[in-house]
């Protein structure tokens, strides 16, 4: 698997994402300065990285959304190409309208940086095939805007076309609005586009890949997409 | 010229800066709020004199980037 991480000013988990797709497709990525204008030719897989480009100013990720590479990673996914937009890169990809709906402030109002439970909705996609449907997988998350909403008719979309991904739920798997961390709408943690090529969601799997991490529950994300690519190779 | 862009949330998105806000007012005792929501004013200054232009230039800020029209909705003011 051929995968390119975009870099924008202010991005932090550039390097944790190059070294968990090193670790599990056995190829570093290509690392894409923002101000690129292509991406590198026969690269499967687009990774948008957490953190905080241009320091958040104006509205998460809103300034990013309108980068040159940008264009290029539209019309990558417009030819089927993957897309993982996480964190801050979730909230880059709705600005560009890859996805939709927005991700408002959390609605505690709190940055939050703790483990979140997420039941993966189903298995039949290339970010979800390396799990099970309804298993449950503990991923780490960092952010103050990670509370998705959308329009009734966006959401009613969504859920009806089997496009929410990942929900925060509790430990055995059980929808609660304790463990709902950001009090996002319908609980949700991840979602795809309509062609189910591009995924955005909060948490960061890429920091649950190693043993020395204390969990290894991300692996599955990164497998499937390894999987998947070579299947369709 | 002179110019304001005024962006605000669209009613239904949940706002919780401004229930915070809101919060806070009614635990400092200024009575009579009913709600508050939180927005965006940006303070721009046209070059040129022509006002249909400007507005048509802030239209096209708003749309491209001021806004996110998928949860906020704007206002444009040029004043001569």
């Amino acid at each position: 698997m051929k995968s390119a991480v975009l870099v924008f000013p202010g991005i932090n988990r550039e390097r944790d994402m190059a070294r968990a797709l090193t670790l599990i497709s056995g190829r570093a990525p290509a690392m894409v300065w923002h101000a690129e204008t292509a991406l590198p030719a026969g690269t499967d897989l687009v990774v948008i990285p957490g953190g905080f480009s241009y320091g958040d100013y104006l509205r998460c990720g809103a300034i990013a959304a309108r980068a040159p590479i940008m264009d290029a990673v539209r019309a990558h996914a417009d030819k089927g190409g993957l897309v993982l937009a996480i964190c801050n890169g979730f909230q880059i990809a709705c600005e560009a309208g890859l996805l939709p709906g927005a991700l408002m402030r959390n609605a505690q109002l709190k940055f939050i940086c703790h483990d979140a439970y997420l039941r993966v909705e189903r298995s039949d996609t290339p970010f979800s095939r390396g799990y099970n449907a309804g298993q449950v997988i503990r991923v780490p998350v960092a952010h103050g805007e990670g509370n998705y909403v959308a329009d009734a008719d966006t959401l009613a979309r969504l859920e009806g076309e089997g496009r929410v991904l990942y929900r925060y739920v509790s430990p055995d798997g059980a929808l609660d609005p304790a463990w709902n961390i950001n009090g996002a709408i319908n609980a949700i943690a991840g979602i795809l586009n309509a062609r189910g090529n591009v995924l955005g969601m909060m948490p960061h799997p890429e920091n649950h890949v190693e043993a020395s991490m204390g969990c290894t529950d991300g692996r599955g994300l990164f497998a499937g997409l390894v999987a998947h690519v070579a299947r369709a190779a | 010229m002179k110019a304001r862009v005024t962006v605000t949330l669209k009613s239904g998105i949940l706002d919780p800066q401004g229930k915070a806000i809101e919060g806070a007012l009614k635990s400092l005792g200024v009575e009579g709020i009913a709600s508050v929501r939180q927005g965006k004013v940006f303070d721009i200054e046209i070059a040129g004199t022509d006002k249909a232009k400007a507005e048509a230039t802030l239209k096209q800020a708003a749309d491209k980037l001021l806004a996110n029209t998928v949860i906020e909705n704007y206002r444009v003011e040029v004043s001569g």
